[in-house]
């Protein structure tokens, strides 16, 4: 049996991705880094579904479609994260969590 | 032939390698540059994945959305960070480190004992349709069309709210 024709191996590969961006959410020092963590968090969740999509489920577009579904999420996440960060740079001159934990603007 | 599945089965280890290669380089770099690139690197390996998974179709929606749209959005947001002198000040990476070992360490053994080892998934009995894009596209349009137009409306949405949060400083004021 060979190892790529097997569910767990998916799932573990996808657990991860989802570990890797959980230590990395914790560990960063800066807001960018955090967004780059989500994205791994994300991906890892999008592999979940297509894992199950091709292996259980009896329609193979659902997982395709939520797949893409994640993707356009993580664009749009991405493209508003930056543009706070942005906008929190501007009033702080810092893109460290630590310094902007008060949050007014 | 055999020779062919020995073949793509070492290329399947290869995607995993560059999966988590790049992970690694994303999350314990010293710059934020390096770990964009570990992003990319490791969402190239994703879509290597997703080609095993039997969809061409996401591979390259993958290559183009996330390696192509994410990661420039993203580099474009490395441009207001630190600078390597400020950097030499302080260390990036490696805060709350114990934290974020045991943050990982019980999430995977969660993960993989408790849920992944002892769950038996049973497949379906028959499968409806195929992998190909011809059939994506007609339950996208047709049984699947809410999330078709959600993402439409959420990337509108994120579109017009970006120009709003990012264009304040033109004026000279915040949002």
């Amino acid at each position: 049996m060979m190892i790529s024709g097997n569910l767990n191996t998916y799932l573990i590969i996808a657990a991860v991705l989802l570990v890797i961006g959980l230590y990395g959410m914790v560990q960063h020092r800066s807001l960018i880094g955090m967004l780059i963590s989500s994205e791994f968090i994300l991906n890892g969740a999008a592999l979940n579904f297509m894992a199950f999509n091709r292996f259980v489920a009896p329609n193979p577009a659902v997982g395709q479609i939520y797949a893409l579904f994640i993707m356009a999420i993580a664009a749009a996440e991405a493209a508003i994260a930056v543009s706070i960060i942005i906008a929190v740079y501007r009033k702080y001159q810092s893109e460290d969590p630590e310094e902007v934990q008060d949050m007014k603007m | 032939m055999i020779v062919f599945e020995y073949i793509a089965e070492a290329l399947f280890y290869a995607f995993v390698a560059l999966t988590f290669t790049g992970g690694f380089l994303a999350v314990r770099s010293k710059l934020l540059m390096h770990a964009v690139l570990g992003l990319a690197v490791s969402l190239f390996g994703v879509a290597g994945l997703y080609f095993y998974l039997g969809s061409p179709f996401l591979t390259m929606m993958q290559i183009l959305i996330y390696v192509g749209a994410v990661c420039i959005i993203i580099v474009l947001g490395v441009m207001i960070g630190n600078t390597p002198d400020q950097l030499a000040a302080k260390k990036l990476t490696g805060r709350n480190l114990p934290i974020a070992l045991l943050a990982c360490t019980t999430g995977f053994i969660a993960l993989f004992v408790a849920t992944i080892n002892r769950t038996e998934f049973t497949a379906a009995n028959e499968k409806i349709g195929d992998m190909s894009i011809k059939f994506v596209g007609e339950n996208l349009l047709y049984q699947y069309c809410l999330a078709f137009e959600l993402i439409s409306v959420v990337l509108l949405t994120a579109i017009i709210g970006s120009i709003i949060l990012a264009r304040g400083g033109r004026e000279g004021k915040t949002p």
